[in-house]
């Protein structure tokens, strides 16, 4: 494991994907990707009293899942990242009380399942033989909790997103036969001064294309190098102004650039406007459709920037911008 | 053009990119839903009169009906399709009102009834009730002070 450049880790022995999944919500089961889950849910309850319990357990059978999957017995996993949305990243900490596995909670908001990525990609250089991350996200639970009650019959506005209703979860390796994680590109939080909680795309942006070009100039790559360069969940508005802004610093990202949020959900259909968000949508478009498309050498090269936006109720009413931040993980068959 | 040269033109670039609300649209659907409701309000009123109420109590039984189906209509989750549909057209008259109260009520039904039901009930409709009354309390004391001479003490 080496620094090259700026800010970009580059792997000697790049740890290896052993193994995804993801499990999503009913509107995700009716989106564009529903064949690539492991299991869609028929109800947001699941059989629970309360949201955040049918979050909870969304993240924890994801989590047996993987570990199923995989082959890797639980006791053969040193140390989990996980987190989630919710407040003191509730969910994933009870969802994964059982678990047994030692446990860094972990929150970067919606680019947590990127960021856990890229923490348990340093540790399976270090000592680690097996990492565990997850992250999931309640489209309930965040509505509760950022915006208004479900029943209450307000209009969202075009540029506002849907957040996902599902977990992600992935087992790093330190030796297997691949996707092998080759570089990681952690982000700098970048504040561009929108305080519109309603159009997190543009908020986020800015930090998707900051962490995009460092990892260009790090690396001596250029956007051509890679067969898909994928965001977290900038949308449809924020993939649109993603593309300008590369396209200002002299990055044309246009012809293999697209964004989860965009992927998971059908706009015409679905009625979810700027598409989806929150930390299970890069984690379930990654665990669910990516993976199964690198394994497939569909994609051999695949960049993805999971971006998050560092804010919460109290600071936009208290009228303050929202930070953005963006990690980047290198992943090659 | 450079997008991210500074906060100013981000913002400036940000709002010509990002899609405007249907005001129209929005507007249309809200003016006939509105009209809906509030000529429902009247035929209740009209019928209310004729079965001989005055126009105090009239008004009274209008309000609880029109309160009792939205909160109806909440509780079966299909005021919000109402409401996104209509918008200011369902938000404005009482069945607005009713909605916001329902629906936090509802929500917060998980955090028990005291605290979860009792406390979150009102945090919707709360800035309309404090503003509200606020507003009618001033508008009585202008009232008491300009009109001394014509008021009786009952």
């Amino acid at each position: 494991m080496e620094k090259i450049g700026k800010q970009t880790i580059k792997f000697n022995n790049p740890p290896t994907i052993t193994e995804c999944a993801a499990i999503v919500g009913p509107k995700e089961a009716q989106g564009p990707l529903a064949k690539y889950f492991d299991q869609t849910l028929d109800d947001e309850f699941w059989g629970e009293k309360t949201w955040e319990k049918a979050e909870s357990k969304i993240i924890k059978e994801t989590v047996n899942t993987v570990i199923s999957k995989s082959g890797v017995s639980s006791d053969q996993i040193d140390c989990c990242f996980a987190g989630d949305l919710l407040n003191q990243c509730i969910s994933s900490s009870f969802g994964l009380r059982e678990l047994s596995i030692p446990l860094f909670g972990v929150f970067g908001a919606c680019s947590t399942f990127v960021e856990s990525m890229c923490l348990g990609a340093m540790c399976c250089e270090n000592f680690a033989e097996n990492v565990l991350c997850a992250t999931s996200s309640h489209f309930c639970s965040a509505e509760k909790q950022f915006r208004f009650p479900l029943e209450l019959g307000n209009q969202r506005p075009p540029s506002s997103q849907w957040t996902v209703t599902g977990s992600g979860a992935s087992i790093v390796s330190k030796s297997g036969s691949g996707p092998f994680i080759t570089h990681i590109t952690p982000g700098k939080i970048v504040d561009m001064g929108i305080k519109d909680a309603n159009n997190m795309g543009a908020a986020m942006a800015p930090a998707f294309a900051d962490t995009l070009i460092s990892h260009f100039i790090d690396t001596g790559r250029n956007p051509s190098y890679y067969d898909a360069i994928i965001s977290g969940d900038l949308g449809h508005v924020g993939k649109e102004i993603a593309i300008d802004i590369a396209k200002s610093q002299g990055y044309n990202i246009k012809s293999n650039y697209n964004d989860c949020g965009v992927l998971i959900f059908d706009k015409a259909k679905q009625d979810t406007h700027s598409g989806g968000s929150g930390c299970a949508c890069c984690g379930t478009v990654f665990s669910g459709y990516l993976f199964k498309q690198l394994k497939e050498r569909k994609i051999k090269k695949l960049l993805l920037i999971a971006t998050g936006a560092l804010t919460n109720s109290t600071s936009s009413q208290q009228g303050e911008s929202i930070p953005g931040i963006a990690h980047a993980i290198s992943i090659e068959v | 053009m450079n997008p991210i040269e500074t906060k100013q033109t981000y913002q400036e670039y940000v709002d010509k990119k990002s899609p405007n609300s249907p005001i129209l649209k929005n507007c249309f659907n809200a003016f006939w839903v509105g009209g809906l409701i509030c000529t429902l309000g009247q035929i209740i009123m009209n019928i209310c009169k004729e079965r001989g109420f005055d126009q105090t109590m009239s008004g009274t039984i209008v309000s609880i009906i029109l309160i009792g189906i939205s909160a109806f209509l909440t509780g079966l989750n299909l005021f919000n399709k109402v409401g996104k549909f209509a918008g200011a057209g369902s938000l404005i008259p009482i069945t607005g009102f009713a909605n916001s109260i329902v629906s936090p009520a509802m929500e917060y039904k998980s955090e028990g009834y005291v605290m979860g039901v009792g406390g979150k009930m009102f945090t919707v409709a709360g800035p309309v009730l404090v503003f509200g009354i606020s507003a009618s309390i001033l508008v009585g004391i202008v009232y008491m002070i300009f009109n001394t001479q014509t008021m009786t003490l009952v």
